[in-house]
């Protein structure tokens, strides 16, 4: 008895493991902090360039008095670039929907070498710095006169730099193989390629095709780099003007020009969040967990 | 109920039809014939060609050179899915979300062009038939697996198909569900009359649907025949393993008699001289308790399961394998009981 | 499966606009700008550039800031993704929604954010300033830029951290627990494994951001010494294409190449979120 007894018991008395008080209390209050001060990194200064706007006096700040004075001549002297930027937004949409969601669409379907190397190469124009896709196009194109003095120069810049993001997020949601199914029960049922394409296949592709238009029209509007180098005195966005402004004038109408940054983004954004978008414009997993179980049904 | 103006229904026959997968042969050369009106069911393990033959009637696959398909007269070969006019009933149902019901069932209608009045018609018709004409109007995610599969075949006969294919409808149902469709399905595809081939791994779904029953395993028709034929007279072991379960006598030759560890069979008639070592197969709900002192086998009893119906009792010792016995519900034997089995005499099979 | 539903012709069809749009306003282009950066005798324009002093400090200062903010993002990132992934609390969605916001900042935009914090009106130089004394202004330098590089870094890849931490599997956690692992361990031996080929892919598209980002630098001084500030220079004030052309064909070899290294390290999941 005594020496089985005495096997279970440790050899030397063991040292008292270390132990602060709720190690786990302490690394989760860390988290909080650094996640906390992050927020408040990203968005006091959003809040801040807010207030500078409205603030009659930056110097003195809020006690000098709220006005809308810098919003307003922000706006009679900007607000042909913020509809300039509204424009490309919506022809860069227009280009990019009619050639990156058939793209989409095949690059899912195909499974073939050939169309990943095609994927491979339509993905560049993002991985490679937007500066040099500028300079390229002016190398090529910049002795067009017409051309590069148009609004059609800008648009082509932004359909480049965008259209990955449309045709991946339409190809997210062609690639499911239910899609597959239901085109191959529509053909069983007489429709030709055309017909399918149109009543089954973009029906169905919708959220990714609104997910890619949201991540477009969002790019679009504070797209910079590119449309920098591209720009002329009579083709500025809003991001140039931005820039212009920041650089020459007081703080005040830098601010409230980037309130008006901030009012076009917001509601593209909120649409975003909403649907689950996140940044690659690819529709969340949770979101697509969530309209998938909403479709689970009752036993008969 | 039989639906207003059938087609006359149409013979199939497949001929040397093989495929190959990416250097992969998955089907080897088959030649098959379906009658017109008849139900075949196309049964196996999963891998086993039996949707890929499917899939080669309906169109979405093409069989290797030398294959040639045709539904009566017409030589379909060449002919992709959307020109062969089957109706397909898919795996998942492959209903269109976008759609409602009624839009479901009426697609291949307004493809066709069929003026919208016809099709709203048949369109109820067919609900009708279905009882789903509550369900019209609904989007498809608020139905009942149940009622898919009911609105997935209803969208295949509104075409008025020459051929209808389903492949494993019942299978994406849970199992009480299935056995109460599965009788449904019986004695719609009797009523409708049309050419049916019919894939599934479920030997219940394809002794009570088929016709006939094609089994198939690694890209190879093992054996085709009636329910009672592939059950009661297997052609191979396969056949045998595969559909119901499958006792195995093995032992030596002697005097006309199968002499095995717990006694003596008398062999089946016809039974190939091959070689002294034999083996005789039988099911386990033809053998029958008896005596002891007078039973062709003895043995004693491993193990007993109690099943509802039936008892399946595992008794060893009477045959080198362990033997499975079926017997009616209200038995209970303890471990190591020693027991005698006779088999009736037309039970016992010879296999190659 | 060979796929009788899609027909070659309708396969062509449908990529060739889009691959219309690519070739004449990309690849073409790009192809040329490569000629042109060779300036008729590639290997002698190249070697002169890539020798030069000056260039080639540039671009070291831009992959070393690169690769800073790439390590402070990915650390920051991992422990605020954690976070929000996991936990559920009240205003969690209007939390993700703040931090998610500056994903659509041009780098003009995170320059001025950067000014607002650092310049010489700024937070912190006030904060600063109070607490010892000393105004901290920092924005117009590389510190400046860094705190912008971060700015627009930490949104994408904090979103990327929760994607991969959602789909963690918690019964992996909860096993290492019962066999006695501190939460050090567990983080170390079964958290940041299976993060790693998500946290490697968010990496690689950071660091290929923060390399070819041009409009932070723009706004906070044209004279802070990274590469793309340095090829606008030479296009705009000195006008030689050909060096900016080449300069550009650098930055993009660099950027693809520590693009394709992490693909290889961690499979597709680069592709999924470049």
């Amino acid at each position: 008895m005594n020496s089985i007894t005495a096997s279970l018991q440790p050899a030397a008395k063991p040292r008292p493991r270390l132990r602060l008080p709720g190690a786990r209390t302490w690394l989760a209050a860390g988290q909080w902090f650094v996640t906390l001060l992050l927020c408040a990194f990203l968005i006091v200064p959003v809040v801040m360039s807010i207030m500078a706007g409205l603030t009659v006096n930056y110097f003195k700040g809020v006690s000098s008095g709220l006005t809308l004075r810098w919003l307003a001549e922000v706006w009679t002297q900007y607000h042909g670039s913020v509809f300039l930027s509204l424009e490309v937004a919506a022809a860069t949409l227009v280009v990019t929907l009619l050639t990156g969601v058939p793209a989409g669409y095949v690059l899912a379907r195909s499974k073939t070498r050939l169309s990943r190397i095609i994927e491979e190469f339509l993905v560049l124009p993002i991985a490679l710095p937007g500066l040099a896709s500028a300079l390229a196009l002016l190398v090529v194109y910049g002795g067009f006169t017409v051309f590069r003095m148009s609004v059609a120069f800008i648009v082509v810049g932004h359909v480049v730099f965008t259209l990955p993001f449309m045709v991946r997020a339409v190809a997210a949601v062609c690639a499911s193989s239910d899609l597959r199914t239901l085109e191959e029960g529509a053909a069983s049922l007489g429709a030709s390629f055309l017909q399918r394409f149109v009543t089954i296949v973009l029906p169905n592709a919708r959220p990714g095709i609104v997910a890619g238009a949201l991540a477009v029209l969002t790019l679009s509007i504070g797209e910079f780099n590119l449309t920098w180098m591209l720009h002329t005195p009579d083709t500025k966005t809003l991001p140039v003007g931005l820039a212009d402004t920041y650089a020459s004038l007081r703080i005040e109408i830098g601010s409230a020009y980037t309130i008006l940054f901030f009012i076009m983004t917001m509601p593209l954004l909120v649409a975003m969040q909403w649907l689950g978008v996140d940044a690659t414009g690819q529709r969340s997993a949770a979101k697509k967990r969530v309209t998938a179980s909403s479709s689970k049904s009752p036993q008969p | 109920m039989k639906l207003a103006s059938v087609p006359a229904a149409v013979p199939i026959a497949l001929t040397q039809c093989a495929k190959t997968f990416r250097g992969t042969r998955v089907l080897e050369p088959l030649d098959l014939h379906i009658g017109a009106g008849e139900t075949l069911v196309l049964l196996g393990p999963s891998g086993c060609g039996k949707t890929t033959t499917l899939r080669m009637i309906a169109g979405l696959e093409t069989p290797d050179a030398g294959g040639r398909i045709a539904f009566g007269a017409d030589d379909v070969t060449a002919l992709p899915i959307e020109k062969r006019q089957v109706g397909m009933v898919f795996q998942s149902y492959a209903l269109f979300p976008n759609l409602t019901v009624r839009g479901n069932i009426g697609y291949g209608l307004k493809i066709r062009r069929v003026p919208a009045e016809t099709v709203r018609q048949r369109v109820d018709e067919l609900l009708g038939m279905m009882r789903l004409t509550a369900h019209a109007d609904k989007p498809i995610d608020q139905l009942s697996g149940g009622q898919r599969q009911r609105v997935a075949l209803a969208r295949a006969l509104a075409v008025q198909p020459r051929v209808l294919l389903l492949d494993e409808p019942l299978t994406a149902l849970d199992a009480r569900l299935r056995d109460a469709l599965r009788s449904q399905m019986n004695t719609l595809l009797r009523e409708l009359g049309i050419t049916t081939v019919y894939v599934t791994h479920d030997q219940a779904e394809a002794m009570e649907l088929g016709d006939r029953i094609v089994v198939m395993s690694a890209g190879r028709i093992e054996q085709i025949g009636s329910p009672r034929e592939i059950y009661y007279r297997p052609a191979n072991r396969t056949v045998a393993q595969f559909v119901g379960t499958i006792n195995r006598l093995a032992g030596e030759r002697r005097d006309g008699m199968l002499t095995t560890t717990g006694g003596a069979v008398p062999l089946p008639a016809g039974s190939t001289h091959a070689s002294p070592a034999h083996e005789i197969f039988f099911r386990p709900e033809d053998a029958y308790l008896a005596d002891p002192a007078h039973a062709q086998l003895r043995g004693h009893i491993e193990s007993t399961a109690f099943l509802g119906e039936r008892t399946r009792l595992t008794v060893g010792g009477a045959a080198p394998d362990a033997l499975l016995i079926d017997v009616a519900g209200r038995v209970e034997l303890a471990r190591g009981t020693p027991v005698g089995i006779s088999i009736a005499q037309d039970a016992l099979i010879a296999l190659s | 499966m060979n796929d009788i539903t899609f027909p070659l012709r309708w396969r062509i069809a449908l990529i060739a606009p889009a691959l219309a749009v690519f070739i004449a306003f990309w690849l073409l282009p790009m192809g040329a700008l490569a000629q042109l950066s060779g300036d008729g005798h590639a290997f002698a324009t190249y070697r002169a550039m890539l020798t030069n002093p000056r260039y080639m400090s540039s671009l070291g200062a831009t992959v070393l800031l690169s690769a800073a903010v790439t390590a402070a993002t990915l650390v920051l990132s991992v422990i605020a993704g954690l976070l929000l992934a996991r936990r559920e609390f009240a205003l969690k969605r209007t939390l993700l929604a703040l931090l998610t916001f500056p994903l659509a900042f041009p780098g003009v935009v995170v320059g001025f954010m950067v000014i607002m914090l650092a310049g010489r009106q700024g937070l912190i130089g006030a904060l600063s300033l109070k607490l010892t004394g000393d105004r901290w202004v920092f924005a117009y330098s590389m510190s400046g830029l860094f705190l912008g590089y971060l700015y627009f870094s930490i949104p994408r890849v904090i979103v990327t951290v929760m994607a991969s931490a959602t789909k963690l599997d918690a019964s992996l956690e909860e096993a290492a627990r019962s066999l006695g692992a501190s939460p050090w361990r567990i983080m170390r031996d079964v958290v940041l494994p299976a993060l790693s080929p998500g946290l490697i892919a968010a990496g690689a598209v950071c660091f290929a951001t923060a390399m070819g980002a041009f409009g932070t630098a723009f706004t906070l001084a044209t004279d802070i010494d990274v590469l793309p500030m340095t090829i606008y220079t030479e296009f705009t004030l000195n006008a030689n294409m050909v060096t900016a052309a080449g300069l550009s064909i650098v930055l993009g070899l660099v950027t693809w190449a520590v693009l394709a290294l992490a693909r290889s390290v961690s499979g597709s999941a680069v592709a999924a979120s470049a």
